[in-house]
């Protein structure tokens, strides 16, 4: 079974934004050589000549006026936030 | 009246009659759930004061004619995983454990103009990654039929609710089979509609370009009319489709005479389970003495849908997960450090392991060196399997087959081994990578009286077909008895 290395997993979980555990990180290596081994199965088919197909139904973009129709929801969009000062979101220091 | 042996129209229907009240009907449920809730664990939050409120608004409308539609007064829940304003809506997990969202989604407001009554949120797996409702950060639900199985997923709450009495009807979100996978393993109606028919406006993003979100009831009518209600051109999900062709209880009749209707042979291979085989296969034969034309056909590419789909439905996830750092809502981690310190604490606190396992397989397949080999390749595999569907719809108005390869496993044991778990979406997923309607709906029970799903795919836009060709086959059932391993 292919394993997937440490340092792949550290830097999965760097792009992931996820801190694993030295168990969880032993686990994700397993658990992805295995699903990527099975993944693999798409190889045995030839789509040289086959474009990606994102959606399946034609799409366009949906342009609209620039015009404001929902009211003022900022304290209502605040609400939720673990933490607010001055009608604004509150993060810890940014450096 | 025992209003709980009524659908949720024939409910509908006794309520516009003056038979019965909105408020008897919330009623009726609520003790219902009194009695079972508490086994089953269907839900993740109720609001009865709400819900009484609600039932007696909604009646006083009826009473006053500005509601007269068959939902209007019916009981109804939401799979958790869809906002409602002033309602807890925690996608079962941790990270959303507190957050109350200050609008609806347009499926939910569309159900509110029908005139339903909301019961409350329904349990299913966290951010709808899993088959089982598991992985739900709130414990799982049982199925009804037997609480020691799983009730499946992701969608587990809402089928489980249905099955148990605890609602009318409910709604799911399908991914990649989440409303019919639980609605055949609890033995309901689940339909997943054609990309873009329901607005996505509200409802959690798992993977985008897969997501739908359907109903979940009783009987095909039920399903077809809460369908017809939450049908609506939304210009505030870019990929609604401006459809007028939504009157979906117009095709409740019973008629499937000249109907082309293929069964694919690759379907019935070794990883299907003899007695689900010959239900379902049971199923084909009535449809055929019902005036279908049914044929045996190889589909093919069955096996490369599983892959494809983990590839692009993990990618896709990472993506749309990535919102999640405690900032704007939900969870934070406690314990101090820089911004980035804090997003990683908060996400590796809360999110629970399939999440995580599907974010890490995301991210990987979207890396760069890695994108071309894995995303891409899935991409081009789905236009191949839509290219499949396409050539078989040329000869087919519908596709017959199973749901699952097998009836619902016992809780326990499908969390052990993912890969073991993902392999059982195998029959359902292709219909979110091609887009297509799909409805489940029982077709029987195996020995140990466990309800087994038939599954009728449709092409883009053909849901009347599926809808008729379900309700001619329940219908069929209900008059006819049996006929041979259908033991409903």
């Amino acid at each position: 079974m292919a394993v997937i290395s440490e340092e792949t997993i550290d830097y999965v979980s760097i792009l992931a934004k996820l801190e694993l555990s030295p168990e969880e990180k032993e686990q994700a290596g397993r658990d992805m050589g295995r699903l990527l081994e099975y993944i693999d199965k798409l190889a045995e088919l030839d789509t040289g000549n086959v474009e990606p197909l994102s959606h399946v139904l034609p799409l366009e973009n949906v342009f609209r006026e620039d015009v404001v129709t929902n009211g003022d929801e900022s304290s209502m969009i605040l609400d939720n936030a673990p933490e607010q000062r001055d009608n604004m979101f509150s993060v810890p220091r940014t450096f | 009246m025992d209003l709980l042996s009524l659908t949720a129209v024939e409910l509908g229907t006794a309520i516009q009659q003056g038979q019965t009240t909105a408020r008897e009907a919330i009623e009726a449920v609520l003790k219902q759930i009194d009695k079972t809730e508490e086994i089953l664990h269907c839900y993740i939050s109720i609001d009865r004061k709400k819900a009484l409120e609600e039932a007696e608004g909604v009646q006083r409308k009826i009473e006053a004619g500005e509601l007269s539609g068959p939902l209007a007064g019916v009981p109804a829940a939401v799979k958790d995983n869809l906002c409602t304003e002033g309602m807890l809506t925690t996608c079962a997990s941790r990270m959303l454990g507190n957050f109350v969202p200050g609008y609806s989604a347009e499926a939910v407001l569309n159900l509110k103009r029908a005139g339903a009554v909301l019961v409350g949120k329904t349990n299913m797996d966290e951010f709808a990654m899993g088959s089982t409702t598991e992985t739900s950060a709130f414990g799982p639900t049982r199925n009804p039929r037997d609480p020691e199985r799983v009730p499946g997923g992701s969608s587990g709450g809402s089928a489980a609710a249905v099955a148990a009495g605890e609602c009318f009807f409910a709604l799911g979100s399908d991914t990649g089979g989440s409303i019919r996978q639980p609605a055949a393993y609890c033995g309901v109606v689940g339909i997943k509609p054609t990309y873009g028919t329901v607005s996505r406006y509200g409802l959690v993003a798992y993977g985008s370009s897969l997501d739908q979100v359907g109903p979940l009831g009783r009987t095909v009518e039920d399903c077809a009319v809460v369908l017809e209600a939450i049908a609506t051109h939304d210009r505030k999900d870019s990929t609604s489709l401006a459809r007028e062709d939504t009157d979906f209880s117009s095709a409740l009749e019973e008629n499937v005479k000249g109907m082309r209707i293929g069964i694919p042979r690759d379907y019935f291979g070794p990883g299907l389970n003899g007695e689900v085989k010959s239900a379902v296969l049971a199923a084909a034969k009535r449809l055929a003495a019902e005036g279908a034309w049914v044929e045996e056909f190889d589909l093919g590419l069955t096996e490369y849908a599983v892959p494809a789909y983990y590839t692009i439905a993990s990618a896709e996830a990472s993506s749309n997960l990535e919102r999640f750092d405690g900032v704007k809502y939900g969870y934070r981690a406690e314990g101090g450090g820089s911004l980035h310190e804090m997003y990683k604490k908060t996400r590796s606190q809360g999110f629970g392991p399939e999440v995580k396992r599907r974010i890490m397989l995301g991210s990987f397949v979207l890396s760069a060196g890695y994108y071309d080999a894995y995303y891409r390749k899935a991409l081009r595999v789905k236009a191949m399997i839509r290219r499949a569907f396409d050539e078989a719809f040329a000869r087919y108005d519908c596709i017959l087959g199973p749901v699952t390869p097998d009836t619902a496993p016992r809780l326990g044991e499908s969390l052990a081994d993912p890969l073991k778990m993902y392999l059982g979406d195998i029959y359902t997923i292709a219909a979110n990578l091609a887009g297509l309607p799909a409805i489940s709906l029982p077709c029987g029970k195996n020995g140990a009286g466990l309800p087994i799903g038939l599954q009728l795919t449709g092409d883009c836009f053909q849901e009347k077909k599926l809808i008729r060709a379900a309700y001619t086959y329940e219908q069929a059932v209900k008059k006819g008895g049996q006929t041979g391993d259908e033991g409903i």
